[in-house]
């Protein structure tokens, strides 16, 4: 382990949809504050956002572990969610199974996955169908 | 166009001063598709919309968006202020719905992209 990194934690609730973004944007004050370059930061929070987010609708709830280093910050957003079947059909843009509720509160659109993929330098995802999903999310730092 | 020159413009209603009344909008976006709004980013882009949830500050929060102004005389909550308030961010509402608003901003001359 690389002693000069930061580790960080956060649980996601997976009831309250109107109040997801507490982690994400708790990370994005900490890379602030760690004088990290604004356009790193954005795309960092912005993909940070989207996993959160889709932890929130699609997998009622989990937990975010970020490591901030010298050269990189990675994040991983893990739940015990119904899984992705299709991981390929999911990173199409446009594709989305979010239901009337939260298309009503403007998401659902099926960008989230390809916005994460667009602001972020590695995207992994592992994910099983009954067991959860795994999103590992990259961004080099120069 | 200044924001403070924009309140006038729309008729709105300053709902939260926020750190950026006397920013310059050159760009704009309209949209109530939140994960639209993040595929793209612009820098100082006025977001308007007709939504008014607590993810709308978020959102704006996560692009730097300094500006966002409701449309069709939505009023969020006070959650929703409290947020926007926190983060500095000012918030604008004007009765006009979605397409006079943004005709407007773009008459007056905001005629860059928002996305
Ligand atoms: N953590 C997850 N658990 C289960 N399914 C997921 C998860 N993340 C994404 N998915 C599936 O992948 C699809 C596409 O995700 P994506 O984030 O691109 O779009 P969305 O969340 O539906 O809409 P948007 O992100 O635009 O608000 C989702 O509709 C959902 O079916
Ligand atoms: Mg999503």
């Amino acid at each position: 382990m690389d002693i000069n990194s930061i580790r960080l934690h956060y649980e996601i609730p997976g009831d309250d949809f109107t109040i997801a973004g507490e982690a994400s944007s708790n990370v994005k004050k900490m890379l602030n504050q760690l004088g990290i370059a604004p356009d790193i930061v954005k795309k960092t929070s912005i993909a940070m956002y989207e996993a959160e987010i889709n932890a929130v609708i699609h997998a009622g709830g989990g937990e975010a572990n970020i490591e901030i280093t010298g050269e990189k910050i990675t994040i991983v957003i893990k739940d015990n969610g119904p899984g992705i079947p299709d991981v390929e059909l999911a990173m199409q843009e446009g594709y989305s199974t979010a239901s009337d509720y939260v298309r009503e509160l403007g998401f659902g659109a099926g960008m989230g996955l390809p916005n994460i993929k667009r602001y972020s330098d590695k995207l992994d995802i592992q994910t099983e169908v009954g067991k959860g999903t795994v999103v590992t999310i990259v961004v080099n730092i120069n | 166009m200044k924001v403070r020159d924009i309140i006038r413009l729309l008729d709105a209603e300053l709902l939260v001063e926020g750190n950026y009344l006397d920013m310059d909008v050159h760009s704009a976006c309209g949209s109530d598709l939140m994960s639209d709004v993040m595929a793209f980013v612009k820098e100082n882009v006025l977001l308007l919309t007709g939504l008014i949830n607590p993810q709308v500050v978020r959102t704006a929060e996560m692009m730097d968006i300094k500006v966002i102004v409701f449309v069709r005389g939505k009023h969020p909550g006070q959650s929703v202020l409290d947020l926007a308030m926190e983060k500095g961010i000012t918030v604008l509402k004007t009765n006009h719905p979605m397409f006079i608003a943004c005709g407007k901003l773009y008459s007056a001359g905001v005629t860059g992209r928002g996305v």
